[in-house]
């Protein structure tokens, strides 16, 4: 039996509303699904629904760490899904090069090609948000909309399909039964874990989401921080993009990670990281993107027609982001103990200033 | 004193924030016709009260009256409806659109849903022209001096039928020039029967057009005089307040005459600093072991003075040795790896990150200083924190308590202990004791001794004479920006001698 305090606890913690949702979403789907829940080994690979759901919200959960971060700063980085498509232009644009296609080295080049751009990219960003001292979400628009354009030039405007077993592997593979892509996510989670909870990352950052002018004047040294958190957030959306590219085979620089950045921002939002920066939660993070994956998926499996899938959607993340609310819980709360008749004594529009 | 019924008063005012009172049961009313100032130091409640009057707070006692009639506003449209209005320190209106559109945007002349644009001009020149501004009303606003667009404030404000007017610190970014033309209009609109709430940190410009001044102190009223009836220095004193409680602890430490520390080469050594703007080029020493008290009213630049030495703005003049090395702050960052502590005055806003912990707090500029790379380990932050949560006596003593939960008091510990821990040779302590309880004041001016007594240089900053007198061993008086005197505490100085400077500036 758990004791009162330990459930009061317990309900304080602030994974508990993304873990419920999730929870909430698995047992919707179970409903229609029955089966929803089963996994089983086949041809030493683990298959179910679950599984897909980690597949398919493998790049979406990459792409969110480095969105965590950068949100914690008190910044955005819109540029992420541009990207995703350079990553994976860029890795495949070498492996066609390749005179074996299948070559380990060449592949292995590739890879480091890809992400060692991607991490001059995200450092692009940091300098121009930390050093040039432009607004984030201005800074970060321009590699999103420069950067689709690099990868089309990458790509020539064409779909770049290649056929390389060892590129295969890491979006396709299975390791020891588990998909190498989840594989991937889940040592990169346990590095920033590793790397924000046992150093001293992770204080420094909500020091400087939290209270940037206290922090300067407690010498935390905030300008190359915020340059750390851009290249971590490149690195992290360029390893998305191999995973998404290796998946099909080939590269798409026109929709390869299109309009991710805002489900991260979302998935981000939904793990309990406030947008203004400060505390920051990458499990929560992690557990959003596997919400919004869930929930892609519960869309199709409960036939919610085609053209109004994205309604639905849009209908439940505001639902969602309402109810994790502590103000919007605390006011329809109070406005349900206080009686439906008594009006608001100074609605909100009514208190702006007025210019004298 | 037989005068014209007031148009405004307010009676037994209070207003309470969480763990603080505002204002308690406050009087205040004012004349048609006058130019009332509002005198107090910060936090005395200046700036509640005009916020109550406008509708921007809500009252949680009290009674306020304009012309007779009980009124209770709901926000700052209600209050201007009503006719008060008010100019603030930095004017609020569109510098892309001409004058005449600012002094009527939103009340624009109308015919079937378009504006007249020949009776706005015609409107708006003639105000002007009444306040005897000389401008053209379509020339965009921001072409104007800070000064006429302060005006242009003030037109539009009365252009409201207003009867109170209110400008808080309306002169502080002013020229010479600019604030009499200011107080020509001041002087035009009193003449036509407004009643004017002045607030200005300057006593100058106070004495020169106040007809009466309200003081405040700690959210009391300190009472209502006539400026003609009260002296500089009285007022001053009034302000600042004589009553202190005594503490005995202290009492051998009533005199800390400088001979008592031991000379040589001072830690910090000041070469006429200044920055332009902020404080005006300064010369100041302060030894191992020594408190520097830095004394004058709010906005005299006593904070700017610590700001230099802390590297958190950049000088712009003079040099700064220290240890008889001269070095160029750049930053805090700077400072800091010359040992130098800054505890700022703004606790929420520029010392702690509300939403961490008070372990989190406590250890941020030692982690800063040390790199992300290099955590501090968790016991050594444990044994860190427990020690001075311990020493300075942190309420509640849970480490891992929320800052943004503490009271004031305990947040400043919080602070203090976040720069012990770096083991400062220079502390600067900016307001520590500010809007915190009798005991916990007591207790940061004992640190404050024991820390100097054990060798640490102290820049302490209080808008307090009394304290500064009783921790200091020299005292440097600030008055407009500019560091007027410096002082040996001895038996001759005492709070009328430094109450003199700060209204008079320089020894008289």
């Amino acid at each position: 039996m758990i004791s009162p305090a330990t459930l009061s606890a317990l309900l304080r913690h602030r994974l508990v509303w993304p873990v419920g949702v999730l929870v909430l979403l698995i047992v919707g789907n179970l409903v229609f699904t029955p089966s929803f829940l089963s996994i089983e080994v086949r041809e030493g690979h683990l298959y179910g629904s679950l599984i897909d759901i980690l597949r398919s919200a493998a790049p979406l959960a990459l792409v969110a760490l480095g969105m965590t971060l950068v949100i914690a700063t008190g910044g955005i980085d819109l540029s992420v899904g541009s990207v995703v498509a350079i990553s994976g232009a860029v890795a495949c644009w070498w492996i066609v090069g390749l005179g074996d296609q299948n070559s380990l080295g060449g592949v292995l080049g590739a890879v480091a090609l890809a992400l060692g751009l991607s991490l001059l990219l995200g450092a692009g960003n940091g300098l121009l948000v930390a050093a040039v001292g432009i607004q984030p979400i201005i800074a970060t628009l321009i590699l999103m909309v420069a950067g689709r354009g690099v990868a089309q030039l990458v790509t020539d405007g064409q779909i770049i399909t290649v056929n390389s077993g060892p590129y295969e592997v890491i979006g396709k593979d299975y390791w020891l039964t588990f998909p190498v892509s989840v594989l991937i996510v889940a040592v990169m989670v346990a590095g920033t874990l590793v790397l924000t909870r046992r150093t001293a990352l992770g204080l420094l950052i909500e020091s400087v989401g939290g209270n940037p002018t206290a922090s300067r004047l407690a010498g935390v040294n905030a300008r190359r921080l915020t340059v750390l958190v851009y290249v971590f957030a490149g690195f992290c959306a360029g390893l998305a993009g191999l995973i998404v590219s290796s998946n099909v085979s080939s590269a798409d620089g026109n929709n390869a990670g299109n309009l991710i950045e805002l489900d991260a921002i979302l998935a981000v939002v939904i793990g309990g990281t406030a947008l203004a920066g400060g505390r920051f939660s990458v499990l929560g993070s992690v557990i959003g993107a596997l919400v919004i994956k869930t929930l892609d998926i519960t869309i199709y499996t409960i036939g919610v027609p085609t053209n109004t899938t994205l309604l639905f959607k849009a209908i439940v993340v505001v639902v969602l982001c309402l109810a994790q609310s502590p103000a919007f819980r605390a006011r329809v709360l109070g406005r349900r103990r206080r009686g439906p008749d008594v009006p608001d004594p100074a609605p909100p529009t009514a208190r702006t200033e007025v210019p004298v | 004193m037989a005068e014209a019924a007031p148009i405004l008063t307010m009676t037994g005012i209070s207003k309470r924030f969480p763990g603080v009172v505002a204002l308690a049961g406050v009087d205040f009313r004012m004349l048609p016709g006058e130019v009332h100032a509002l005198m107090g130091e910060n936090g005395a409640g200046k700036s509640t009260l005009i916020k109550v009057l406008t509708g921007v707070y809500d009252i949680d006692e009290g009674d306020i009256r304009l012309a007779g009639e009980p009124v209770r506003f709901t926000g700052p449209p209600q209050a201007q409806q009503a006719g008060i209005s008010t100019v603030y320190q930095e004017v609020n209106l569109c510098p892309n659109l001409s004058v005449a559109e600012n002094i009527q945007l939103g009340r624009e002349p109308r015919r079937l849903g378009a504006i007249r644009w020949a009776e706005l001009r015609r409107h708006s020149s003639e105000l002007v022209g009444r306040l005897g501004l000389d401008i053209d009303v379509t020339a965009p606003l921001g072409t104007y001096s800070l000064a006429v667009q302060q005006m242009v404030a003030i037109a539009r404000a009365v252009d409201v039928s207003a009867k109170v007017l209110i400008l808080d610190e309306p002169t502080s970014s002013l020229d010479a020039g600019e604030v009499a033309q200011l107080f020509r209009v001041m002087r035009q609109l009193k003449s036509e029967g407004v009643a004017i709430l002045f607030v200005s940190h300057f006593l100058d410009q106070v004495y020169e057009i106040a007809d009466r001044m309200t003081v405040l102190r700690n959210g009391r009223l300190i009472g209502e005089y006539r400026v003609a009836e009260l002296s500089p220095l009285e007022l001053v004193g009034r302000m600042i307040g004589k009553e202190l409680a005594t503490l005995d602890e202290l009492a051998e430490h009533s005199r800390r005459p400088l001979a008592t520390v031991e000379r040589g080469e001072p830690v910090v050594d000041a070469r006429e600093l200044g920055r332009d703007g902020a404080v005006a080029p300064f010369s100041l020493t302060i030894h191992a072991g020594e408190v520097v008290g830095l004394a004058g009213l709010l906005g005299s630049g006593r904070t700017e003075v610590a700001r230099l030495l802390f590297g958190a703005d950049r000088a712009d003049h003079g040099s700064l040795r220290i240890d008889g090395a001269e070095v160029s702050l750049r930053n805090p960052r700077n400072a800091m790896g010359h040992r130098i502590a800054f505890c700022s005055e703004n606790r929420r806003t520029e010392g702690l990150v509300e939403e961490l912990t008070v372990r989190e707090n406590i250890i941020l500029a030692l982690q800063a200083a040390r790199g992300w790379s290099r955590p501090i380990p968790r016991r050594r932050q444990d044994e860190l924190v427990d020690r001075y949560v311990r020493a300075l006596d942190i309420r509640p003593a849970d480490p891992e308590a929320r800052v943004g939960h503490l009271s004031g008091g305990n947040q400043q510990k919080v602070l203090l202990a976040r720069w012990l821990i770096t083991e400062p040779r220079l502390l600067i302590v900016d307001e520590p004791t500010r809007g915190i309880d009798v005991g916990a004041k007591a207790e940061i001016q004992r640190l404050v001794v024991e820390l100097s007594d054990g060798g640490m240089a102290v820049l302490f900053i209080s808008a307090e004479l009394e304290e500064v007198l009783r921790l200091s061993h020299k005292i440097a008086v600030l008055r407009d920006r500019r560091m007027v005197e410096q002082v040996e505490n001895s038996e001759d100085v005492d709070a009328d001698r430094i109450m003199r400077t700060i209204a008079s500036g320089g020894a008289a």
